[in-house]
Parts: structure tokens; C-alpha cells; sequence
């Protein structure tokens, strides 16, 4: 029951979310300073994340091809293909969910607990708007990110199966553009998009009508972290279903 | 001046605000008081608009609250400031911006309008040399200075304070109280505070509203204390032995007088 009243709550605060605007040039300024905060604060983890892994991935990859009779220039298209299809789009998205999630969720909680959206809701000002479309708008920007993420992870793809022996250059980029389909792009994108949308709105609505005080920031951070990535992983599935199947 | 009439909140089946009725007025510090959960801060939020009582007219002015229109009420709320019991002031701002919030916000003024108006209310508020230092730098008074200068920045004609003084020292209460009463005067505002600090209520307690379990119980000035005869009022004012046996004291002394 209580998981039917938060699904209705959520969708009414989107309708408050898209409902009056704050004036643009304050709107501006908070866009601004959540890209800086959401985007680019969060290049770094994700260029060492997807860096690393797509290096576990092309060396898992080798290790499974024992047998002579299947080319080593697979390596470049498991790589090419996990990262792209999976890697970057979900899973990042999930890690992202764990960083940006739950900063959205304990700035909006602490803002609740210590009456800084009373203030603003008496001031005359549609709270939802001011505090959770600045927060969708510069997640728009969130492909970008996994595009980082897609290129970094088959770079270090490449420089593991290079560096390690597994393969030669040659043959990872063989691999890489082996039977290259441009629509599953399109479908990571498809995805990142609707995904970046969840990482924005989910913790917003956790950090929103959050009760209690200090603690119960923690635990709104916690569960937000957790209903984000349970949102994320039915989408990717109804979305493949939707779209590959 | 703010009427309320016959004013009922209920909240999970225990009746919070039980048939208030009170006028709080222009140009006077209006004080509402009581014990923790007699419903002070209930009334208070009532009042802003941030709960909607079961039964009962707000009326600011001639115009009704209840009645109002969003678009009305988001006007009305133009024509209000705050201070919030923890100042509520915007972490991520410094001074001079959480000051000029409400400016930039619902005003049209160039920066350096804005800027102007910004640094007339920080000196009005006695608050100089702090404008780039943000909330958690602050000291509690200077804290609540802040959020008195966020409040009066748009020329409000209301003025509300849920507990200014929670928090702060006596010496550091009593300059916030003055400075509000002042400020009232000055701007010929209506100034709601909400509290339960009798060095309050004996400032600068021009109308004082007293609650108790939700009810009104008694309504006066700080002149009128001493002569009451009202006992939940008296048991709340005069709380330790102490002060029980002083007003004793006083009043025999006003009648062999």
C-alpha cells in the first residue's frame, strides 16, 4: 500500500515539478551550478570506473577463448559490445545513482529538515520547479557522460589486451569493428536518457518528502540508492524488451 | 492586521488549534505563547498558509487566506517575511545572497539596485563585514540578524517569527527582540513571533496571545500580567516557586499601598 501512495506522490510531484516556473535567471544559475556539481564533478569516477573495467573485460574475455578455433579478435568485440550495450549505459548508471542520487537526496533532505524549503514554499516560490528541474535539465547533459564512459571503457579494452599480450592492436580494432550495428548507440542513448531522468527525479522525491532529521537524511540517501537502481534495472529490461527484442 | 476567527486543526483525530480567535495588529509585536504542544507553531503555520485549518476564516486584511486563489496567495506571500526557529538560511549562499534572494527572485531591479537594498538591510540589522561569509560561519545571533534582513528586504507588510530567541543567549535574545520591535515600528508592519521566552513576552509583548492544549486562554499585553487572575496563564508565567512567590509579594505590597 505504502509502495502504491509513494508511485502516486511521485508522479504528482513531476506534475508540480513541470508546473510554475521560477524565473529564468535564477533558473539558469542553479542549471549551471548542478552541471558542475552532477556532470562535471562526476568525470573523474566515472573515467576511472569505465577505464579499469573495460580493461577486466577484455582480459576476462581472453581468458575464455582457450579454444584455437575462435579469433582473438573477439576480445575488441565483447569489449566493444558489453561497454556499449550494458557497461556504460545501466551499470554506470547505477554507480551514479550511489554518487549523484544520493547527493540529490541528502542536499534536498537537509534543506527539509532545517525549513529551507519552507522558506522558499512562503516566500510564493514552486518549490518542485526551483529545487528538481535545474537537477533534470543538467542531467540532459548525463550521455555525454556515458559517451566518456563507452570511449574509456574499450580504451581500456585496448590497452590491457595491448599491454598484456592478449592481443595484438591490430586485431582488437579488427574485433572493435566487427559486424558494427549503429542502432544499439542509439539504444544506449535511448536509454541513458530516460535513465538520467530517474537519477534526477527518484532521489529528489526521497530527498523531498523526507520526515524526521539528521538520521533520517542517511537513511533517505540509503533508499533512494536503492529504489533508484530497482527503477533503473526495470526500465533497462522494458526498454530492451521494447527495443532489441 | 490579521484576523483569525474560529479556527479548528486536526491532525490524526487529536484537535491541535480548538475554536481560536484573534486579531494581531498593525504596528505591534503580536505574541502567541504557550508550552511546547499547545499549538503555537500549528497556529503559526496556519497563518502562512503552510496548513489549512478544518474550520475557521484567516483574514489578512479584508481578504481571506482560505479563500484565495494560488495565484493570490503566492502574492500575498510576496507581502510576507519569515524567520525561521533555525533562521533557515540557504547553505549554499553567503550572506549578501541569501539576503538578496527575494530580490532577485520576484523584482526586477538591476544588481546594482539590488545590491543597494541588500546593503541598507544589512546595516539596518547591525550585520556589517559578514557579507561573503556563509551560514556556517555565523554565530546563532548572527544567524537570526541574517534572516531578519531576508525577511525585511522586500518591504513586507507581515513579519513572522516562529521562536527568534530559541537558541540564543539572554543578552543576544533581548538585542533580536528589540531589533524586531523596532524594525515593526519602523516599517509600520504586523509582526506575528511565536515564542515561549517570558523575557519575550516581557519586552516587548504589546498582544500576547496564550495557548494552552490548543485553546485560547487568555489575551493582554505585558502591562496586563501582573494583574491577572487567569490560572493556566499564571501557572505558565510564573512556573518556578520563586516567581510565584514574587508576584505574591508584589501584590500584597500594591495593597497595603
Amino acid at each position: 500500500m505504502k509502495v502504491l501512495i509513494n508511485i502516486g506522490s511521485y508522479f504528482l510531484m513531476l506534475q508540480k515539478v513541470f508546473g510554475k516556473f521560477t524565473k529564468w535567471s535564477v533558473l539558469r544559475t542553479l542549471i549551471f551550478k548542478d552541471i558542475e556539481v552532477l556532470i562535471i564533478g562526476s568525470l573523474g569516477i566515472v573515467s576511472v570506473i569505465s577505464f579499469f573495467v573495460g580493461g577486466v573485460v577484455a582480459i576476462q574475455t581472453a581468458l575464455n577463448l582457450s579454444n584455437p578455433l575462435i579469433p582473438r579478435n573477439l576480445i575488441g568485440y565483447a569489449t566493444r559490445q558489453s561497454v556499449i550495450l550494458e557497461f556504460a549505459p545501466t551499470f554506470m548508471s547505477i554507480i551514479m545513482a550511489g554518487k549523484v542520487g544520493s547527493y540529490i537526496t541528502s542536499s534536498i533532505g537537509t534543506m527539509r529538515v532545517t525549513e529551507q524549503i519552507d522558506a522558499l514554499e512562503v516566500m510564493g516560490i514552486n518549490t518542485y520547479n526551483y529545487l528538481i528541474f535545474p537537477k533534470i535539465i543538467a542531467l540532459l547533459l548525463y550521455p555525454f557522460v556515458i559517451t566518456l564512459s563507452m570511449f574509456l571503457g574499450i580504451l581500456g579494452g585496448y590497452v590491457a589486451s595491448v599491454t598484456g599480450g592478449l592481443c595484438s592492436s591490430a586485431i582488437f580494432i579488427e574485433g572493435l569493428q566487427l559486424d558494427f550495428n549503429p542502432f544499439h548507440i542509439q539504444y544506449a542513448f535511448i536509454k541513458t536518457t530516460l535513465f538520467s531522468f530517474f537519477l534526477a527525479t527518484v532521489p529528489a522525491f526521497h530527498g523531498y518528502y523526507l520526515k524526521g532529521g539528521a538520521l533520517q537524511v542517511g537513511k533517505a540517501s540509503t533508499t533512494s540508492f536503492v529504489w533508484t537502481s530497482v527503477v533503473i534495472i526495470l526500465a533497462n529490461f522494458i526498454i530492451t524488451q521494447l527495443i532489441l527484442a | 492586521m490579521i484576523t483569525v476567527k474560529n479556527i479548528f486543526k486536526v491532525f490524526d483525530k487529536t484537535t491541535i488549534l480548538n475554536n481560536i480567535s484573534a486579531s494581531f495588529k498593525k504596528g505591534k509585536t503580536n505574541l502567541i505563547i504557550g508550552q511546547s504542544g499547545s499549538g503555537k507553531t500549528v497556529l503559526l503555520k496556519c497563518l502562512l498558509g503552510l496548513h489549512v485549518p478544518e474550520k475557521g476564516e484567516i483574514f489578512f486584511g479584508d481578504e481571506s487566506l482560505i479563500d484565495m486563489k494560488e495565484k493570490q496567495r503566492r502574492m500575498l506571500r510576496q507581502e510576507m517575511g519569515i524567520v525561521f526557529q533555525g533562521s533557515a538560511l540557504f547553505d549554499s549562499m553567503n550572506v549578501e545572497e541569501n539576503i538578496m534572494f527575494p530580490l532577485k527572485m520576484f523584482t526586477n531591479n538591476n544588481d546594482e539596485e539590488i545590491l543597494d537594498r541588500v546593503n541598507e538591510v544589512i546595516k539596518r540589522v547591525n550585520l556589517t563585514n559578514s557579507n561573503y561569509k556563509m551560514p556556517s560561519e555565523l554565530s546563532g545571533g548572527m544567524q537570526k540578524r541574517v534572516a531578519i534582513a531576508r525577511a525585511i528586504v522586500m518591504n513586507p507588510k507581515f513579519l513572522f517569527c516562529d521562536e527568534p530567541n530559541s537558541g540564543l543567549d539572554p543578552k543576544t535574545s533581548i538585542l533580536i527582540d528589540n531589533l524586531i520591535q523596532e524594525i515593526t515600528k519602523e516599517y509600520n508592519i504586523t509582526t506575528v513571533i511565536n515564542t515561549h521566552d517570558m523575557n519575550s513576552v516581557m519586552e516587548i509583548g504589546e498582544n500576547i496571545i496564550f495557548l494552552q492544549n490548543g485553546k485560547k486562554e487568555w489575551e493582554g499585553s505585558n502591562l496586563d500580567i501582573f494583574d491577572t487572575d487567569n490560572k493556566p496563564f499564571i501557572d505558565f508565567v510564573y512556573s518556578s516557586e520563586i516567581l510565584k512567590k514574587a508576584r505574591k509579594a508584589l501584590k500584597n505590597s500594591k495593597a497595603d499601598l
